[in-house]
């Protein structure tokens, strides 16, 4: 069986369940109704299959419900891209959460920023090597599909993007010839070489991560609550991602703060500012 | 607990923006967006910079635009999903391309909308895409429509020049069955009857947009209609053999017997199963996604639609449909594309144009071929039966995109009309057979034996060769190493079929269980050839369906006079002289297969050209070569 998480061996992340009101709970009952029929066909009609585990809260949504899916299993490994790069706290999480859900996890070591495209902006170079470190993953685990966590609401070209997009081996991204999908019917049918990125978050926004989050008590990082009056609001690699000016030290607060803020999600992101299409080209080129 | 359940507070209700290129639909949400407040903080400065960087005016559109392309042809290359609040609820705007081009895009973003906005140029009036656009929206299911005539500013917010375009716009969408719930005049660049009241219109006195959108009802689950849940898989990750979808219409509850179509078997729920929930589950609704036991062990797979038995789907091969294609080269009677209804798959056959459609005029006209970004009424046939619904009754059960290799090609709606339900022919008739799942696999037979089993069901007239072909193919396969036996009537009439005599029931039950045997034989991994003249299509459609993707139908095409002139047993001399009732071919119809697997013709080639053609075709299809076994 499946480790279960007992109350007296939460640590402080974990939230525990938490009552919701109604109309939250009809909203969300939706989307996650949407997620797990695209989990379920992605499982299905996909083979190999794997699923990007940023350790971020919205991949550990994702793979919340992917145990929902699979009734307590994942019947998929998890690959980290890692760039040895990220916080303490990061690693610290990820081997406790496979521990105790008894996860399949294969670390991907990225490749050094060196070998990275040197017109790049720093920043962006360095967020490059996850787009290469995905590359090869595909290449020696052989997936036809990788799950990915991302949605519409985070960025102006992830919101162009299909439910399940098809990549060429090289992980390029055609945004100009994308195919139709409608009725949740998805591309499930490829020539050797492709593989498709699926992307069962699409729908979610940032403020439903956390209402979902709380409402069923998914454990996250704890760089996300408020310490000497800043958070972390997207978690990325240490050099290249800070955290932003906030109190919100509670999943409640950080709730109440999203209803009101006009600041954008990646606003601690370094390379989304350092030209107009820095995260266009690195989505072109098989970024996440 | 809250009694009454209202999530329209918080679940965006989702709107399609449509209409002719350059009509003013990016504009329009980007002033929208602005109006509302819901622009990030220094979005609008960051736009105002860039526009300065690249000596232009400030475009609205830009706010959309994200990409690079996509500002430097300044038009829309693909559909964007932005979210905005008004004061009553929250929504996500589709933005969809006008271009002719990018249909597929508009039709993707629209097909998940609840409602749609028309944006119409007052000075261009209703052009080919805004008609196209709303014929694609009503077949696409989208029922309720904001149209707004935009760029008003540019004609001096004439009331005339507005009143003329509402009566146009009207006109074309009554004719297509949608009635728009507002028509408001705009001018999106200022911001004009948007989220603001205009003062400059006073002869206006409608709803703003945002007014018209506030009073559209956000579409809810059919949970009214009858139950229909399709199966999407099955899981045995332990000891519980779990059945999960989604429920499309519909509800149940623990303890309902289901009836799973098209194969017609019946069980109880007997759990619904879940993960991580406070309180075991004891129903399901429309909406939710569920995973289920059942208290028999019955076969159910993928693509089956679990109802209840008095309102199940309908069980049919051949069906209408109104559909649009959106592949360059033209769809013509003949193709076979793959069919998906919601998990369901199907090889299905384009039967024929009824009509093709005009969306500019609406007119109907037969057609030859239906080409790029066309729509056309058809008829479809697959081999196998599948179970569906008017898209009229069930929406989800009666819609289909159709795949051509690896890409989307059409999507359509289906009607019903005009073909029977077929689930009574499909009815197993003794009430204690249960299935016994073989824990030998079809691979694995095809794998000791180095072929498939298949059924080489030989159709054509007496006289046309059958079973002179059967008995050679017979001795030929079984030299090559194949195990190939011959059903025909002497050796099925002796024994199996010794109840049966020559009327029109008897010769059709005696076709019915040859299909029957030759399917087991199939099934235990033999190649089976059958010589029966088997005239009627249902019969053979039917022996078809019991073995198959194992059926492989060969029309031995020898013409009636070749065929007379032979009569190697006298019976077409015998049926001239009006001594034998109901004879294929001079008193009876034959109805030659539409698309066999294969055609010889004894009349214009030799036998062993035609058992050479029969051998080869069976090299090439069933033959396991060893590196193709368990692909």
């Amino acid at each position: 069986m499946t480790a279960t998480l007992e109350p007296e061996r939460m640590p402080a992340f974990y939230p525990g369940r938490a009552e919701t009101d109604a109309e939250t709970a009809a909203h969300l009952a939706e989307l996650e109704a949407r997620t797990i029929y695209i989990l379920r066909e992605a499982y299905a009609r996909v083979s190999p299959l794997g699923m990007l585990w940023s350790i971020g809260k919205d991949s550990n949504a994702l793979l919340w419900m992917a145990r929902k899916a699979f009734f307590g299993r994942v019947p998929f490994p998890l690959v980290q891209l890692d760039t040895g790069m990220e916080l303490p706290e990061v690693y610290a999480f990820r081997d406790r959460v496979v521990a105790e859900w008894e996860l399949d996890l294969r670390v991907e070591h990225c490749p050094p920023e060196e070998d990275m495209d040197q017109t790049l902006p720093p920043a962006t170079r360095a967020a490059a090597r996850k787009t290469v470190g995905l590359r090869n993953a595909l290449a020696r685990d052989k997936y036809r599909g990788v799950m990915v966590g991302i949605r519409r609401d985070e960025q102006a070209t992830r919101a162009k993007e299909r439910v399940f997009s098809p990549r060429a081996l090289d992980g390029a991204w055609d945004f100009r010839n994308q195919p139709p999908e409608f009725w949740d019917q998805y591309k499930t049918d490829f020539p050797d070489g492709v593989h498709v990125r699926i992307h069962p978050l699409l729908h979610w926004s940032e403020l439903d991560i956390w209402r979902y989050t709380k409402a069923e008590g998914i454990p996250v990082v704890p760089l996300y609550f408020s310490r000497d009056g800043k958070r972390y609001r997207s978690l990325g690699e240490k050099n290249i991602t800070f955290p932003v000016p906030s109190d919100a030290s509670t999943i409640d607060e950080i709730i109440e703060e999203l209803m009101v803020t006009k600041v954008s999600e990646r606003a601690g992101r370094t390379m989304d500012k350092e030209t107009e299409d820095s995260f266009e080209r690195l989505r072109s080129s098989g970024y996440m | 607990m809250t009694t009454l359940l209202n999530p329209m507070k918080i679940s965006p209700m989702k709107i399609v923006v449509v209409g002719h290129v350059d009509h003013g639909k990016s504009t329009l949400i980007g002033r929208l967006l602005h109006d509302t407040g819901s622009l990030p903080d220094g979005k609008l400065e960051e736009l105002t910079a860039m526009a300065e960087r690249r000596g232009m005016p400030l475009e609205w559109s830009f706010v959309l635009d994200a990409f690079q392309a996509e500002r430097d042809q300044a038009i829309t290359i693909d559909t964007t999903q932005i979210n905005f609040k008004s004061d009553k609820r929250p929504y996500v705007i589709i933005d969809a391309p006008g271009h002719r081009e990018f249909l597929k895009n508009m039709v993707s973003g629209a097909a998940s909308a609840d409602a749609a906005v028309l944006v119409v140029d007052v000075a261009e009036g209703v052009r080919e895409q805004s008609r196209r656009h709303a014929f694609l929206l009503h077949l696409l299911g989208l029922r309720q429509v904001v149209v707004v005539v935009n760029k008003l500013d540019l004609v001096g917010r004439d009331e005339t020049r507005f009143r003329a375009v509402e009566a146009e716009v009207r006109a074309y969408l009554a004719e297509i069955g949608l009635e728009p719930s507002a028509i408001v005049p705009i001018a999106a660049r200022d911001g004009e009857n948007l989220a603001a009241r205009a003062t400059t219109m006073p002869w206006y006195d409608g709803p703003t947009l945002v007014e018209a959108l506030d009073a559209l009802v956000p579409l809810a689950p059919p949970l009214e209609r009858p139950l229909r849940l399709p199966i999407q898989d099955v899981y045995k990750f332990d000891e519980r053999r779990i059945l999960v979808g989604r429920v499309e219409a519909g509800g149940f509850e623990v303890g309902d017997e289901l009836v799973f179509s098209p194969s017609n078997r019946r069980a109880r729920v007997k759990s619904i199963e879940t993960w991580n929930a406070p309180a075991p589950k004891l129903a399901a609704r429309a909406g939710e996604v569920v995973g289920f036991t059942l208290d028999e062990q019955i076969f159910a797979e993928r693509g089956d639609v679990a109802s209840h038995e008095a309102s199940a789907p309908k069980l049919t091969n051949v069906f209408r449909a109104t559909l649009f294609w959106l592949a360059e080269r033209t769809l013509s009677p003949g193709d076979t594309l793959k069919l998906k209804v919601g998990p369901d798959e199907a090889n299905v056959t384009l039967e024929a144009i009824e009509n093709a459609i005009d969306t500019q005029t609406l007119a109907r006209a037969p057609a030859v071929g239906v080409g790029h970004n066309e729509v056309a009424e058809v008829v479809l046939r697959t081999r196998e039966m599948l179970s569906l619904d008017d898209h009229r009754t069930n929406p989800a059960g009666g819609r289909f995109v159709l795949v051509d290799g690896f890409d989307t090609v059409a999507g359509g709606v289906i009607s019903t009309d005009g073909y029977p339900d077929q689930r009574e022919a499909m009815r197993v008739k003794g009430t204690n057979l249960y299935e016994v799942d073989h824990l030998l696999s079809t691979q694995g037979r095809a794998f000791r034996n180095g072929h498939r089993g298949g059924v080489i069901w030989m159709t054509g007239l007496s006289g046309a060769g059958k079973s002179t072909l059967a008995m050679r193919v017979e001795q030929r396969l079984f030299a090559k190493g194949y195990q190939a036996f011959v059903l025909d009537g002497d050796n099925v009439r002796k024994g199996l079929n010794a109840d049966l005599g020559f009327s029109p029931e008897d010769r059709a039950e005696n076709i019915r269980r040859v299909g029957e045997v030759a399917a087991l034989f199939a099934e235990a991994g033999m190649i089976v050839v059958t010589a029966f003249i088997s005239p009627y299509r249902s019969d053979r459609d039917r022996a078809r369906a019991a073995a198959g993707e194992a059926f492989h139908e060969v029309h031995v095409a020898a013409d009636l006079a070749t065929c007379e002139e032979r009569d190697p047993k006298g019976l077409y001399r015998r049926a001239r002289a009006g001594e034998i009732g109901e004879f294929t071919g001079i008193t009876a119809p034959y109805e030659a297969p539409e698309t066999p697997e294969l055609v010889v013709d004894t009349s214009k080639a030799s036998i062993e050209t035609c058992v050479d053609a029969i051998v080869a075709y069976v090299d090439a299809h069933l033959a396991v070569r060893a590196r193709a076994v368990g692909a």
